[in-house]
């Protein structure tokens, strides 16, 4: 077991009106790793954040930060030691990106100058050009100042992060590109990191461990995503986790299935030929006679597929016009859970496997692919039999 | 338009702009009168405003208190200080102050008052002390609202420092209590437009300020509602 | 107070005056100002004109129109038309942009569904934008009603009848009940003129009320956009976040509200 960084004990909320916003909550959080505090409104996981760093003081019980009760911490010393994000993400307006990264630093007594140079260089670590370093907020779009946020909170360097709800405000799309930086980054900097949400699949996604909070401030699981899907503590858990549970853990498991080569028609020379293992260089397709499918598939002159075309009964591929837009592309060594959601949305059954940039690496048929998905299961449960 | 030409010569004639009522003097009295005025309405107004701003309390008071002051004739007050206190610089001054509070008070508290709640929350989760996040936050953001205020209380000042004169005090008003006195309708004509000349120059002079002072982030944030 | 007493009959024919020097212009000023503003909204470019113009002549002490007037009007210098004239043009400076502000809060859809139940023109500015425009406007005339009342008395420094008269009386002869009542009877007048326009208010906007949005969060969504619209306003002013009351509550119009307020004060 890696060092504690954060530990609750017995920590409940209750506000003066009477409603609970914590009960009793008793939760380990091991150091270098992202934890996500996930549940709906009014669950108290935004509570529980804010209590690690004296934004809210519980009413009952402890809460330490390495080893530290936070009560005997100074809240503006303790609150200066851990970088926070937030939903709006905060950013004064009438400052520069870089004097808001700087904020803290500054408030730590760090030069401006050489404040600024470090915000200069945390700009390029959330993904943002030096250029945006003297623009105003206002200037910057949600996802931007998400991650000027976010390099704010880096900025002096904390151990710990907290983020409450970072990435709700901005589009799905840019929140995607946000996510898979977050967890960049997080690869990098391994710190401990506390992101709280009410996506699921946003804790799925993100989360070492993932602490599910029910309604009345009851820490409902505490567990890794995969013990979640595969096994929810209680109904509760299960609903919030919601459908497809079984589905979504199969990404959890990298599919080791092997590709098959495909037959594909370059549309912009009207060249068939071979792609997949064993045919680096694309093979004649006569040479492939022998394959049998009753599909090609149309790549364009990056070989990045386009769609898959019908073979007519005289062996030719059918006019463009019957182009058949293809399903979801498999990476190749992805998980069990794109490889049967390509193979299932593909028109001619075969999962579309491409390389790193993006160009037809081979296909999988779905048989393969939910061959695969049962060699897995049934490992799991001669390993589960035996232990 | 006989007047304006005479109003005009007035206000050219080399002998109006020196001496003890020349013109520059009595701008000065002016100007004087409406300085410190400002000055003691601004260490009352300000202070307060920020307070209850700052801490979200007591801001129906504030808003009944300026309400309640707004209503107040100013010249009623002036008249009442005047004969309460006898002659002298202060009743005028004390009046004028009441007159100014109330902007003041209002564009310092609803300036701050309506700064993000979620932005102050954000300062306070970065470790700023209550101190800093009323000075590095609070103000800078109300800084166009508290200046927008202030603005608007000078202005009221130097029109009403004009009424001063009614009861024997300097300033541009002596003018036009003076050719009043006398039926010499060029020389109020000069007076009011000095005053005129002044505010306007005054209020230009002061939105310059404001624009120089407001970060322009502050102004984009603005232009993009 | 054996001042009143004797002398009640003079105060009540000042407080008239008073009232029709600061009533008069109010109306006549919000005939003027609803179309001006009106044409403000469908024709773009006279909007910067406008609100140029009403900051300006904003500027320009009451005083000073008060003596400049009768020049222009032939009028004597005395005389209570070139009050009446001075606070009709600083009531259309509130007016035509609280009323712009009105019209441009209006929401769009709205607009849209009335034009096509087959609404005409005319009949949807009076029908559906007017009614609408309701609270913001009665906002601008609240603002514009209370400066006005305190303007007039200072039209007394140049003999102009009002109940400022009470005060250059009272001074003059040293009679400080004169004085006291002068200033109490202006405070009433305020006071009184200004709960019947949030009444009017009030009657005006039933239609309001039964939104599911509290006092509490009208008034903080005023206080916020008060701070954005502030923030590119060149009249920035003192404006009151809590928006006084009932009136700061049209949808989408509580911002406005408190913009108008914000410009209010003037002596």
């Amino acid at each position: 077991m890696t060092d504690l960084a954060i530990r609750y004990r017995g920590v409940s909320k209750v506000y003066p009106d009477g409603t609970a916003a914590v009960d009793n909550l008793d939760l380990d959080v091991p150091a270098g790793s992202l934890t996500v505090f996930v549940g709906p409104s009014g669950c108290g996981k935004t509570t529980s954040l804010r209590m690690l760093n004296r934004m809210v003081e519980p009413s009952s019980g402890t809460v330490e930060v390495n080893g530290q009760d936070v009560a005997s911490i100074p809240a503006a010393k303790l609150r200066r030691s851990m970088g926070y994000v937030m939903q709006q993400s905060g950013l004064l307006p009438h400052k520069t990106v870089e004097d808001n990264i700087a904020t803290v630093p500054r408030l730590n007594g760090v030069s401006k100058r050489e404040s600024r140079a470090n915000a200069r260089q945390l700009l390029g670590s959330v993904g943002l050009d030096e250029s945006v370093a003297t623009r105003y907020p206002a200037q910057l779009s949600g996802g931007q100042q998400q991650r000027v946020g976010v390099a704010r909170a880096l900025a002096s360097d904390p151990p710990i992060l907290l983020m409450d709800e970072p990435f709700s405000a901005v589009d799905p799309v840019v929140r995607q590109d946000l996510q898979s930086e977050l967890l960049d980054l997080q690869k990098r900097l391994h710190r401990t990191i506390i992101f709280v949400t009410h996506d699921i699949d946003e804790a799925i996604l993100l989360g070492n461990r993932v602490a599910v909070f029910a309604r009345g401030g009851r820490l409902a699981q505490y567990a890794t995503p995969e013990e979640l899907l595969r096994a929810p503590a209680d109904d509760f858990v299960a609903d919030f986790i919601g459908r497809d549970r079984g589905f979504r853990s199969l990404s959890f498991d990298n599919a080791s299935v092997a590709l098959q080569p495909v037959t594909v028609l370059a549309v912009d020379t009207g060249e068939r030929f071979l792609v997949g293992p064993g045919s680096e260089d694309p093979a004649p397709w006569q040479a492939a006679g022998a394959s049998s499918s009753d599909w090609v598939l149309a790549v364009d002159e990056r070989r990045h597929p386009l769609g898959w075309l019908p073979v007519t009964a005289s062996g030719e591929p059918a006019a463009r016009e019957e182009l058949r837009v293809g399903g979801t592309l498999w990476h190749d060594g992805g998980s069990l859970r794109t490889a049967l959601d390509a193979a299932l949305s593909s028109p001619s059954g075969q999962a579309v496997a491409v390389h790193r940039d993006g160009s037809v690496a081979g296909v999988v048929p779905g048989e393969d692919v939910m061959r695969a998905i049962e060699e897995q299961r049934s490992a799991r449960y001669d390993r589960s039999e035996r232990s | 338009m006989n007047l304006f030409s005479e109003a005009a010569q007035f206000l050219t004639d080399p002998a109006n702009w020196s001496g003890a009522t020349g013109i520059p003097q009595r701008l000065l009295e002016h100007v004087g009168y409406s300085v410190l005025t400002m000055g003691i309405a601004l260490a009352i107004a300000v202070p307060l405003g920020l307070w209850v701003g700052h801490t979200r309390r007591g801001g129906g008071m504030i808003v009944g208190l300026a309400g309640a002051l707004r209503s107040l004739p100013t010249l009623g007050l002036l008249t009442l200080f005047t004969l309460l206190m006898g002659l002298g610089l202060m009743p005028p001054i004390l009046a004028l102050v009441l007159l100014a509070i109330p902007p003041i008070l209002s564009g310092t508290y609803s300036g701050v008052a309506a700064v993000s709640p979620a932005l102050v929350d954000a300062a306070r989760s970065m470790g700023m002390t209550e101190g800093q996040v009323l000075t590095r936050v609070e103000i800078p953001v109300a800084l166009p609202v508290i200046l927008g205020g202030i603005r608007n209380a000078a202005l009221q000042v130097l029109a009403t420092v004009t009424i001063v004169a009614y009861i024997n005090l300097g300033g541009l008003g002596r003018y036009l209590i003076d050719g009043l006195a006398v039926r010499d309708y060029a020389r109020m004509l000069a007076s009011v437009v000095l005053v005129a000349v002044l505010a306007l120059a005054a209020d230009a002079v002061l939105a310059l300020v404001q624009r120089l002072v407001t970060s322009p982030g502050l102004r984009l944030a603005g232009d993009r509602p | 107070m054996n001042w009143l007493s004797n002398n009640w009959s003079t105060v009540l024919d000042l407080a008239g005056a008073h009232l029709i020097q600061s009533i008069v212009p109010v109306v006549v000023g919000l005939l003027i100002s609803v179309p001006l503003a009106r044409l403000a909204t469908s024709r773009r470019w006279l909007r910067p004109v406008f609100v140029t113009g009403s900051s300006l002549l904003y500027t320009i002490p009451s005083l000073t129109l008060f003596v400049v007037l009768p020049l222009i009007l032939g009028t004597g210098i005395t005389s209570v038309v070139n009050v009446i004239v001075a606070l009709t043009l600083y009531v259309i400076a509130i007016l035509v942009r609280s009323c712009v502000d009105a019209f441009e809060s209006l929401d769009r859809d709205v607009l849209q569904a009335a034009t096509a139940l087959g609404y005409k023109p005319v009949r949807r500015l009076f029908g559906v934008e007017l009614p609408l425009a309701v609270p913001v406007m009665i906002a601008g005339l609240r603002v514009a009603t209370v400066s006005n009342i305190s303007m007039v008395s200072v039209g007394a420094v140049i003999g102009i009848q009002s109940l400022g008269t009470l005060f250059t009386d009272g001074l003059r002869r040293s009679i400080v009940s004169e004085i006291v009542v002068g200033i109490v009877a202006t405070v009433l007048i305020a006071i009184v003129l200004d709960q019947l326009l949030r009444l009017l208010g009030h009657v005006l906007t039933r239609w309001q009320r039964t939104g599911t949005t509290t006092a509490r969060e009208r008034r903080r969504a005023g206080a916020a956009r008060h701070a954005s619209a502030s923030g590119r306003d060149d009249r920035t002013g003192g404006g009151d976040p809590e928006g006084r009351d009932s009136v700061a509550g049209a949808p989408g119009g509580a911002g406005a509200v408190a913009a108008v307020e914000a410009r209010g004060d003037r002596a």
